[in-house]
């Protein structure tokens, strides 16, 4: 604690500690909370409480004195906790003041205990204390188990919360402290307050009780996950007959808490597998209703171990929507690929068709649980992609109004047409069943599908671009070899009738529509490029032309995006048709940097710029200096930040390629820093030719704070790199210090003179050492607030609302 | 109460003797147009003889050939059609193109029916919007129609741009040749489809004239949104906002007692038009629901994003784009579209062309009716800015209109550019100019923006067609959903509407969200059906002269309800009642003229018998009997009420809820003991 602070300690404590005075303001107690907190995980508390007996007197006052107001008393309670986390602290608090607090005579006996801050204080203090075996003793001596016991039924979420965390961390605490299990395995001998906590958790599963029960599972539920490990087969083995007890109840209660309880059983390792919950998980998913089981089956398909029929029986759980789906359709691929328990039936139809919203909320949520499945290398075996396909083509297709032949699918079509939100979950989980293929005639079914969803001018823009991600993910698998029973695979179909509409689409009157289409066509571009077939259909396709054109689009997310494409397919060569005149697209980005009004296609720019320069053949390749000398300009001069940050990446790659690797730009790369040999004053010619340090040196003075850490970091690392340097400036090469001193006052101040003239290498080395760029970067690091957010400018604060407060209270007396 | 249509202006008296009692009548509906859109309906309700819209199908169009403003070899050499015994008598009026048959001759119209009711019984006409008004000539200059016809000013000033517009483009192409033959029912089932299936083809007209139409405008008397408009003091009828085209209008006809509301082209979205009233349609007997989209499927923000997006690409390519279209209505916020999009899409430089005899008037006219246009538009005229942005594409040149293509549009034109000319059936007009300048090439496209007619039967006459076609129907009309949602908003009692609505689409006859879905399930009509709308008249409201009133003497006979007796006078004039109070007695005067003069002139007042009012309970009744020394009584219950059969004295009385019959065998005086028993328990008045 610095010494200012030290001394205003004292007044603020007793300022706290007065009741007549107004109640501090709630922020500034947390505010100081976190401070103490921080001092107490810096050093040993106990030092602080003898440095600032001050501390001792505040916490004796709230517990002894007349009732202070409730946030001075529940600041204590927390502060109490805080400070009795170390055991020497505790032990020196423990003998008085502590029961004071926190047992009968302290806050659960006050009046203040009515308020629900005061009880959740009471709950934090304690669970800040519970770290070591002597607060378990304390816990146990206040009976402070029965307390949160009977706080899980408080009026007060967060009440009920806390009370819950800190009764598992009461229980994890005690198991902790006792070690590993003695005894019999399944019945070991457990520490008292566990035994204690435990027998009230186990009466509170019984059926009939279904608050308690809910409140039972929760806290069990999170005490599989934080109890150590070898005590988890006996949690679960004494939990087991209640458990068992609590399935057999009719109906059944709680049963998501229950699956919940049960997933957490799961997923505890140490949990001996033929004691496993997995019959319980499949006796609970059995008995849920398919609409509400799906959570559960999602939660058991997560399990990397679990056995083959319960993964069947949450998988045909989650299945269960898409197969009423297709069962209105006269063709049903795959249906024999199924788990039975996907069968449903008429009576799962009627429940899919009830209303509108049921089977739109029950087929998204399907929907979107299915598309988490296919990444997981434990995903069901065998996997039924052609049903899955088949599903979710007959979703998409329902959605957009085509009915198969049957009542209920007329029915299904009429909740489900033009409804966005099954098409985007669809949508989803197509993209998502791409990582396999499926038979040709499906492929083809998905490719009709997803086009018919690109073209429709009904998609909206969300759907719109869900189904040019989705497309870009079947685009490979459209790219086969033609099918033995002689189906078109639409290798040669699906992509240009996708950049037939890809050009429709770069022509609409939505923006967005405009800005997805370019970003469909960047990834393309980005993943394909080199793939002969797709660069002769681009270029066919009129489609770089329209890119282009959108460069000057009057929406400015769109030229950012259009810059993007472009860069892209310049890097490509994908920009022209190769006898085409079309020139470099360099001139026209350069150009505009310098008049884009918006700042995204600018940023777009430099972007574009430093990728072009980080592709040793992309179109910056060659003679990229007086193209960079005007980005570095322009660059310099922009009103916006980020372009003028993105300008200080464009300037450390040149650097990076001008002078060998400074700094480490991937983690991966081998070669550390310190090993490269350091640079030659020459290297420094390019990028003084491009003018680059007229550009970063006033940057390390600019307003906005990102920028001048980019460009502080950027010339330390190139001081580091040349402070070494093997030709030793000569004299008179450099400039003198009053001149260095006085371009440093130019770019301090952001004047435009030029003190040192043209930058040579010899006046950038000079310029560098000039600069004391540690302590600027230690400067850069603090907030421009950080003197407000200072200790003492707390401790000020609040000295001073109380001082004005007392002068306000005798003006008006 | 019988009334006649000599209420209207006639003077009716009557006497009470009792009291006045409630008449019923059931109001009908005739309807005369099998088309949704072009509806023409006739109502008869409370003794007036309402028209709804009169609509022209003009589809009927689409089985000619087109009328080229310029000689077309193509069209002219067209082999004449032959029955497939040979028969070639038809080869002057049908001409074969591409497969399909066509009637070499002036097109005509498809009538709406007129044997169904006698139409110079009509009294009003109600339009509701421009284009379901097309047919007025022919109903009010050749049906002997003598009544007025109600249409908002915007209706009636772009109504008239249409039939100028179409007159002129059929009338500046002169056809010799009128044909008939085909017409023949023999004949005509011997053809091919579509002419074969083509419905009440001698009733198909040609075209009016201009005479005809400004004889019809003539009878049109303007009125204002929410106007009420009384007829003949029967019914009041009210124009509300219909917010689908300028001055488009939903109506409202409604007596004291019932009220029916009338909607035809609706539209809820935000375009040019002042958004639709909903809120006054509530609280109808029946609602007549008419003109919803024609094309469910299609989104109309969607539809014009296609639209954009198409023609961009054709102009890109160097193509030009053609635009078949009416001169008012979508162009406009087409227009509207494309004064935001040309310049993000690079097409500045490309002119637009707008080609209609009465293209300046409606671009113009567009501009005047602020008070009928949407919130936004309205407040510009405020600033003051023209409320369409047309006004700023026609200053900057780059939108140019002409009245055809002949004149100073042959000078300006360049290529490519992207021109909007009617007609959308692409048989008569400036368009079909273009399908023949343009159609031979693939870089050209023409849009089909308006939904009135199947574009490929547009196109047929034209193929083999190298140009491309997008379709891309903008029906900014109700859709289904939004008519669900319409009638949950305004809960009418009854819905009526045209029989497509109430199945699925025949083509999509498994969507079952493509059809008017509510309960009680919509009554349907069809074309030459008369439909009894499912409510009765039952109430008639009277007023009571303030001296009349104060000699009544209520009577309470249950709590809050009171009775008085009321002799008075009925007079009814213009189709509202008043109850006078009866003339004083008239002295006797000596002079006998005098006399006879009075009693030509006053009715005669008898001395009424008191009234009854209230219920007999049948268990006290017998009760009351037995105490009075009746039994072997029975009491026996039935539908409507309970019979007393006293065997002993061979009397049955039957006690029913607003009659009780004594019947007994010659024996008066115990009748009259009887009844005086049963009128122990009611009250007189």
């Amino acid at each position: 604690m610095d010494p200012e602070s030290s001394r205003l300690l004292p007044a603020l404590c007793a300022v706290l500690a007065d009741p007549r005075l107004p109640e501090p303001d709630d922020t500034c107690l947390e505010k100081l909370l976190d401070w103490f907190r921080s001092l107490a995980a810096a050093g040993p508390s106990l030092r602080l409480l003898q440095e600032h007996p001050c501390l001792v007197e505040l916490l004796r006052r709230s517990a002894e004195g007349p009732e202070p107001s409730r946030p001075v008393f529940a600041f204590s309670l927390r502060l109490a906790g805080v400070l009795s986390a170390q055991e020497s602290c505790f032990h020196l608090l423990q003998a008085k003041l502590l029961p004071l607090l926190f047992g009968e005579q302290g806050a659960p006996g006050r009046e203040a205990w009515m308020a629900p801050t005061v009880r959740s204080a009471w709950i934090q203090g304690l669970h800040s204390l519970a770290q070591h075996p002597g607060a378990l003793g304390f816990l146990a001596d206040l009976g402070a188990v029965d307390r949160l016991l009977t706080l899980q039924g408080d009026p007060s979420l967060f009440v009920v919360t806390a009370a819950g965390q800190l009764l598992v961390h009461v229980l994890g605490l005690a198991l902790h402290n006792c070690g590993p299990p003695c005894g019999p395995p399944l019945d070991p001998q457990w520490p008292l307050l566990a035994s204690s906590l435990l027998a009230q958790l186990e009466e509170a599963l019984q059926p009939a009780s279904t608050p308690q029960l809910l409140q039972a599972l929760g806290v069990l539920t999170n005490a599989f996950t934080s109890c150590p490990a070898p005590w988890a087969p006996a949690l679960w083995g004494r939990l087991r007959p209640a458990m068992t007890c609590l399935l057999e109840g009719q109906p059944l209660q709680a049963p998501h808490a229950l699956g919940d309880l049960l997933l957490a059983v799961a997923r505890s390792p140490e949990v001996v597998v033929d004691l496993g919950p997995w019959e319980m998980l499949a006796l609970v998913l059995g008995r849920l209703e398919p609409s509400q089981g799906g959570q559960l089956a999602l939660g058991v398909l997560q399990l990397p171990e679990c056995p083959q029929a319960l993964r069947a029986q949450a998988f045909g759980v989650l299945l269960q929507p898409l197969t009423c789906v297709l069962s209105t359709s006269t063709d049903a691929p795959g249906l024999q690929e199924l788990p039975p328990s996907a069968v449903g039936g008429s009576a799962s139809l009627d429940l899919l068709l009830a209303s509108r919203s049921a089977c739109v909320g029950l087929l998204c949520c399907a929907l979107a649980r299915l598309a988490l499945l296919p990444p997981l290398p434990w995903r069901p075996s065998p996997w039924p992609q052609a049903f899955l396909l088949g599903a979710v083509v007959a979703v998409l297709r329902s959605c957009n109004g085509h009915v198969p032949i049957s009542a209920a699918g007329g029915r299904l079509c009429a909740a489900l047409v033009g409804c966005e939100r099954v098409q985007r979950a669809a949508l989803d989980l197509l993209g998502a069943l791409a990582q396999d293929a499926g038979p040709p005639e499906l492929v083809l079914e998905v490719c009709g599908v997803l086009l018919e969803h690109v073209d429709s001018p009904d998609s909206s823009p969300t759907v719109l671009k869900k189904a040019f991600q989705a497309s870009l993910t079947w685009l490979p698998h459209a790219d086969k070899k033609p099918h033995p029973c002689g189906l078109q695979v639409p290798a040669q179909l699906f992509l240009p009738e996708l950049l037939q509409v890809l050009r429709k689409r770069l022509c609409s009157p939505s923006w967005e529509v405009r800005d997805s289409g370019l970003e469909f066509l960047t990834q393309a571009a980005s993943l394909w490029a080199g793939q002969a077939d797709f660069r002769q259909m681009l270029q066919a396709s009129e489609v770089p032309p329209l890119a282009r054109q959108l460069l000057r689009d009057p929406e400015s997310y769109v030229r950012a995006s259009a810059v993007i494409a472009v860069g892209q397919l310049s890097s490509g060569g994908l920009w022209a048709h190769p006898g085409d005149q079309q020139g470099s697209p360099l001139e026209g980005l350069l150009d505009m940097l310098d008049t884009d009004p918006d700042a995204f296609p600018r940023r777009a720019i430099l972007q574009v710029l430093t990728a072009w320069l980080r592709d040793t053949h992309g179109p910056l390749a060659a003679h990229p200096e007086p193209l960079l000398a005007r980005a570095f300009q322009a660059a310099g001069r922009d009103p916006d930040w980020e372009v003028r940050a993105r300008g200080l990446e464009l300037a450390r790659e040149f650097l990076v390629q001008t002078l060998g690797r400074i700094g480490v730009p991937c983690p991966y790369v081998p070669t550390p820093l310190l090993d490269t040999p350091p640079a030659d004053t020459q290297a420094l010619h390019p990028a003084c030719r491009t003018r680059l340090f007229e550009f970063v040196f006033p940057a390390l003075f600019d307003y906005d704070r990102p920028v001048a850490r980019a460009a502080c970091e950027l010339l330390l690392l190139l001081r580091a790199q040349t402070t070494t340097c093997a030709t030793p400036p000569q004299a008179g090469d450099t400039p003198d210090p009053a001149t260095v001193e006085a371009a440093l006052h130019c770019w301090r101040t952001g004047e435009a003179g030029r003190p040192l003239g043209e930058l040579v290498p010899q006046a950038v080395l000079a310029v560098l050492q000039a600069l004391d760029l540690d302590d600027l970067r230690g400067t850069l690091a603090d907030g421009s607030d950080h003197a407000e957010k200072s200790p003492l400018s707390l401790l000020q604060d609040m000295l001073a609302a109380a001082g004005a407060q007392g002068h306000n209270q005798v003006d008006c007396y | 109460m019988e009334r006649g249509r000599e209420g209207r202006g006639g003077e009716e008296d009557r006497h009470l003797q009792t009291c006045f009692t409630a008449c019923e009548a059931i109001p009908l509906q005739y309807c005369l147009s099998g088309h949704p859109t072009l509806p023409c309906n006739v109502l008869k309700f409370k003794s007036t003889t309402i028209m709804l819209d009169c609509g022209l199908d003009m589809t009927s169009t689409l089985n000619f050939l087109p009328l080229p403003l310029v000689q077309s070899p193509r069209l002219s050499n067209l082999p004449g059609w032959s029955l497939k015994d040979g028969s070639a008598f038809l080869d002057k009026e049908l001409k074969e193109c591409s497969g399909h048959v066509f009637v070499d001759s002036v097109p005509e119209f498809c009538l709406p029916e007129t044997e169904l009711i006698d139409l110079s019984t009509v009294d009003v006409i109600l339009i509701s919007n421009y284009h379901c008004m097309m047919a007025l000539p022919y109903i009010t200059e050749h049906t002997g129609f003598t009544g007025t016809v109600y249409a908002t000013e915007p209706t009636v000033q772009i109504g008239r741009l249409l039939m100028e517009e179409l007159v002129n483009f059929i009338e500046r192409v002169p056809k010799a040749q009128s044909a008939s033959l085909w017409k023949n029912k023999d004949i005509q089932r011997l053809l091919p489809s579509p002419l074969k299936d083509a419905v009440e083809v001698s009733t198909w007209r040609r075209c009016y004239s201009m005479q005809e139409v400004n004889s019809a405008l003539s009878k049109i008397q303007l009125v204002g949104y929410s106007q009420k408009i009384e007829l003949f003091g029967a019914v009041q009828v009210t124009p509300l906002s219909s917010g689908y085209a300028l001055g488009s209008s939903n109506w409202i006809i409604q007596s004291h007692y019932e009220k029916v509301s009338y909607v035809s082209g609706s539209s809820l979205l935000t375009t040019h038009p002042q958004p639709m009233d909903q809120a006054s349609l509530k609280n109808s007997d029946v609602l007549l629901l008419t003109g919803l989209t024609q094309i469910p499927t299609a989104n109309p923000d969607g539809m014009v994003g296609e639209f954009c997006s198409n023609l961009a690409l054709t102009v890109r390519n160097g193509g030009n784009v053609l635009v078949p279209c009416y001169p008012s209505g979508v162009i406009y916020d087409l227009l509207e579209c494309l004064y935001q999009y040309i310049d993000s899409a690079g097409l500045s430089n490309i002119p637009f062309y707008f080609i209609s005899p009465v293209a300046n008037s409606s671009l113009e006219f567009s501009q005047i009716f602020a008070e009928w246009l949407c919130h936004n538009k309205q407040s510009k005229v405020y600033l003051p800015e023209p409320p369409f942005p047309h006004a700023e594409l026609i200053q900057t040149n780059k939108l140019k209109h002409y009245p055809s293509i002949h004149g100073d549009f042959s000078n300006d034109f360049k290529q490519p550019c992207v021109v909007f000319t009617g007609h959308p059936s692409l048989r008569f007009g400036d368009v079909v100019h273009f399908m023949e300048l343009w159609g031979k090439s693939s870089l050209n496209t023409v849009i089909f923006t308006e939904p009135d007619f199947s574009y490929l039967e547009a196109l047929a006459p034209y193929q083999p067609l190298a140009m491309k076609c997008i379709y891309c129907p903008i029906d900014t009309r109700l859709n289904f959903i939004q008519v669900s949602k319409l009638l949950k908003e305004v809960q009418p009692l009854h819905v009526v509407c045209p029989e497509q609505y109430t199945q699925p689409p025949p083509t999509q006859s498994h969507r079952m969200d493509l059809m008017v879905d509510c309960q009680p399930p919509a009554m349907s009509y069809r074309r030459a059906e008369v439909l009894a709308l499912p409510f009765k008249r039952r109430y008639e409201k009277i007023e009571i002269m303030p001296e009349l009133a104060d000699s009544l003497v209520p009577m309470e006979i249950k709590p809050g309800i009171s009775l008085a007796t009321v002799s008075a006078v009925l007079h009814t004039k213009d189709n509202k009642h008043i109850l006078q109070p009866p003339p004083r007695p008239v002295q006797p005067t000596s002079g006998k003229k005098r006399k006879q003069r009075a009693t030509d002139d006053i009715p005669d007042c008898k001395v009424l018998k008191p009234l009854l009012s209230g219920s007999i309970p049948v268990e006290q009744f017998v009760q009351t009997l037995e105490k009075h020394g009746f039994s072997d009584i029975k009491v026996e219950d039935t539908a409507k009420g309970h019979i007393v059969l006293l065997q002993e004295a061979e009397t049955l009385i039957q006690i029913e809820e607003d009659s009780t019959h004594i019947i007994c065998d010659n024996d008066e005086m115990l009748r009259v003991r009887l009844r005086d028993l049963v009128l122990k328990f009611l009250q007189k008045f």
